[in-house]
């Protein structure tokens, strides 16, 4: 079997959460990278759209700005923020990656502060277009080291909504119907979300992980499926392509 | 809902019910038919508005404005415009944080803000936090209201419509909008809830583009981001470009006119006036500058040396060019934009 990192694999795990022929909003970092691998193993058709106005870019490598010149590189349009974000909003964004210093059990996000708005312990950029895209896009997924102080439910700040406070919160809040989190996948495992209750769900963990260690792990009670499966570990022609052609720099992978 | 088409009846005499959710300060005037007022004395006369760096910031910026800056933190920003700012000490100023980086990272430099409506701050995307301004947020300095991206585009966009708001379906349920300024209401047709986004008419903004005339007809390459509609909100506009051109090739292509002449106040020819930020088709960010600013900032005679170095010691953009590298790492730049070897190589460095 092939070594990898973890953040290899989580980037593996999260391109394959991606059909083929969508799109999907995404900025710099892990997000990009499982976006390229999706484009070269599962999902050809993919459309790439950053948020400043790249559509369809053919990446040269790495953007260090979801502005930057790269992010649209031999793309087929280079548009507007605020054009990119009404196809958000008309419903024509499937998938966004978000990150976040908390996750609550509903998957809503923290990126905005620690403490107390006025005076905040540790001020963090806030929204950028976070919020619009968890907002707006179908599925939002997150790619996430996870630990106690990260997953937790006295989450400091509501930066970006998951499901609120359960089924049926965010359509009564005003947000549009059927969008909100998809997957989280982290060091330790893969979460959805229940469908009756929207709490976050195990669906899989990762090779060498135990129940015990996602537990210990998680700041709040997590619930599982009822058939637990254990995580694909990257082939060996995923981590060629990771390697060799997304990542030959190790920006991203480089970091686990 | 009928088969062939919506019979939905708006609702008579039925009284509209808002919500005020939002618990900040709106730091801007929206009402629209106070624009038009402004705007109705705007000159449209087609006259030359070339001018300097120093007599464009000292004559149209004026201390407790409102800004927005055109471009994407680092990219396509008007880092010649923002320095010049911070030399003349402008004080007070509101500050729209619509993907800002390093641009409010300039202005912070200078504590030349004291309120801002917050998308996106203090971080440089993939490159780190900004220490100062990261500083002047937890120690209170600056006033913030929260907001996002889309909700400062389409601010902008209400008011390049000449409305005094816009409905969205963003930040809904969340802390950010309790925290904004934002209402709900419903859809009179509908019933659907909306956010009111109010619109933003920001005192002066600031764009940087890679081509104007000398009247400020205004061209520029690659992604618009949110400045077509920034230009359109502003009561002034400052054009900085990379070159002039002669009013005849504009009017040969009139499809690549962004912004038009009667939006513009002062038009000033910056070559490298994005630097160190990234103009797309031209030069690549200067990463290493970058670094080596957040850097700086992490102890205060080492920031106060670098400013002193790149912004008060030097005359006007040139200086700061010159500073930093002059033609020799701007060519650098140039090569690495255009997906040369250097870009890899600069690649492989800032991994090593």
């Amino acid at each position: 079997m092939a070594e990898y990192n973890r953040m290899e694999l989580m980037i593996c795990l999260a391109a394959r959460a991606i059909e083929d022929g969508s799109t999907a909003v995404v900025g710099t970092g892990a997000p990009c990278a499982a976006a390229m691998l999706a484009q070269r193993t599962v999902a050809p058709k993919l459309m790439i759209l950053f948020e400043a106005g790249g559509v369809g870019p053919i990446l040269p490598s790495m953007p260090i700005s979801v502005g930057d010149s790269r992010t649209f590189h031999k793309a087929i349009d280079a548009t507007s923020m605020p054009d990119i974000m009404e196809s958000c909003q008309r419903g024509m964004a499937d998938y966004t990656f978000l990150g976040g210093a908390q996750i609550d059990m509903y998957g809503n996000i923290n990126s905005t502060l620690i403490g107390d708005y006025e005076r905040p312990k540790v001020r963090f950029p806030g929204s950028g277009g976070a919020n619009d895209l968890a907002s707006l896009c179908w599925r939002t997924m997150m790619i996430t080291p996870q630990d106690k102080q990260r997953f937790t439910n006295d989450i400091d700040f509501i930066t970006s909504p998951g499901y609120l406070t359960g089924k049926g919160a965010r359509e009564a809040a005003g947000l549009p119907r059927g969008s909100g989190p998809y997957k989280i996948i982290t060091n330790l495992a893969v979460m959805g979300f229940d469908e009756e209750t929207k709490r976050m769900r195990v669906e899989a963990i990762h090779p060498g992980i135990t129940r015990e260690d996602v537990i210990e792990n998680t700041g709040f009670e997590l619930l599982w499926a009822p058939e637990l499966e254990k995580s694909n570990p990257p082939t060996q022609e995923e981590l060629d392509i990771l390697r060799n052609e997304v990542d030959p720099l190790r920006y991203i992978i480089g970091r686990a | 809902m009928s088969l062939y088409g919506a019979d939905y009846s708006v609702p008579g005499d039925k009284e509209v019910t808002y919500k005020k959710v939002g618990t900040r300060r709106l730091f801007t005037n929206p009402d629209a038919d106070d624009a038009r007022e402004y705007f109705r004395h705007k000159s449209r006369k087609m006259v030359s508005k070339v001018t300097t760096v120093k007599e464009a910031i000292s004559s149209l910026v004026k201390d407790g404005d409102y800004l927005g800056v055109g471009g994407f933190g680092t990219n396509r920003i008007p880092a010649a415009l923002l320095h010049e700012i911070v030399r003349q000490k402008k004080k007070d100023l509101g500050f729209s944080g619509h993907t800002s980086t390093h641009d409010m990272q300039i202005l912070i430099s200078g504590k030349c803000i004291n309120r801002c409506d917050i998308a996106y701050i203090i971080g440089l995307e993939a490159r780190g936090l900004s220490k100062a301004s990261r500083k002047a947020f937890e120690n209170g300095e600056v006033e913030p209201t929260e907001w996002t991206n889309a909700a400062l585009a389409w601010r902008y966009k209400a008011a390049a419509m000449g409305l005094s708001f816009i409905p969205a379906r963003n930040m809904f349920g969340t802390d950010t909008i309790k925290y904004s300024a934002a209402v709900e209401m419903p859809c009179p047709f509908t019933g659907q809830k909306y956010v009111a986004l109010p619109a933003l008419y920001p005192d002066v903004a600031l764009i940087h583009v890679h081509r104007s005339d000398i009247y400020g007809n205004a061209q520029f390459d690659g992604i618009a981001v949110s400045d077509i509609d920034l230009a359109r909100a502003a009561k002034k506009l400052i054009i900085s470009t990379e070159r002039l051109i002669s009013n005849e090739i504009v009017r040969q292509k009139p499809d690549q006119t962004a912004i038009p002449y009667y939006l513009v106040d002062a038009v000033i020819e910056v070559p490298y006036g994005a630097y160190p930020a990234n103009m797309p088709y031209e030069y690549f960010s200067d990463e290493d500058h970058l670094k080596e600013w957040l850097a700086a900032e992490k102890d205060p005679e080492t920031f106060e040396a670098f400013l002193q170095k790149n912004i008060y010691g030097v005359e006007d953009h040139w200086g700061y060019l010159e500073a930093n590298g002059g033609t020799k790492k701007l060519q650098a730049l140039r090569n690495m934009e255009r997906l040369t070897e250097d870009m890899v190589k600069m690649d492989e460095k800032n991994n090593a």
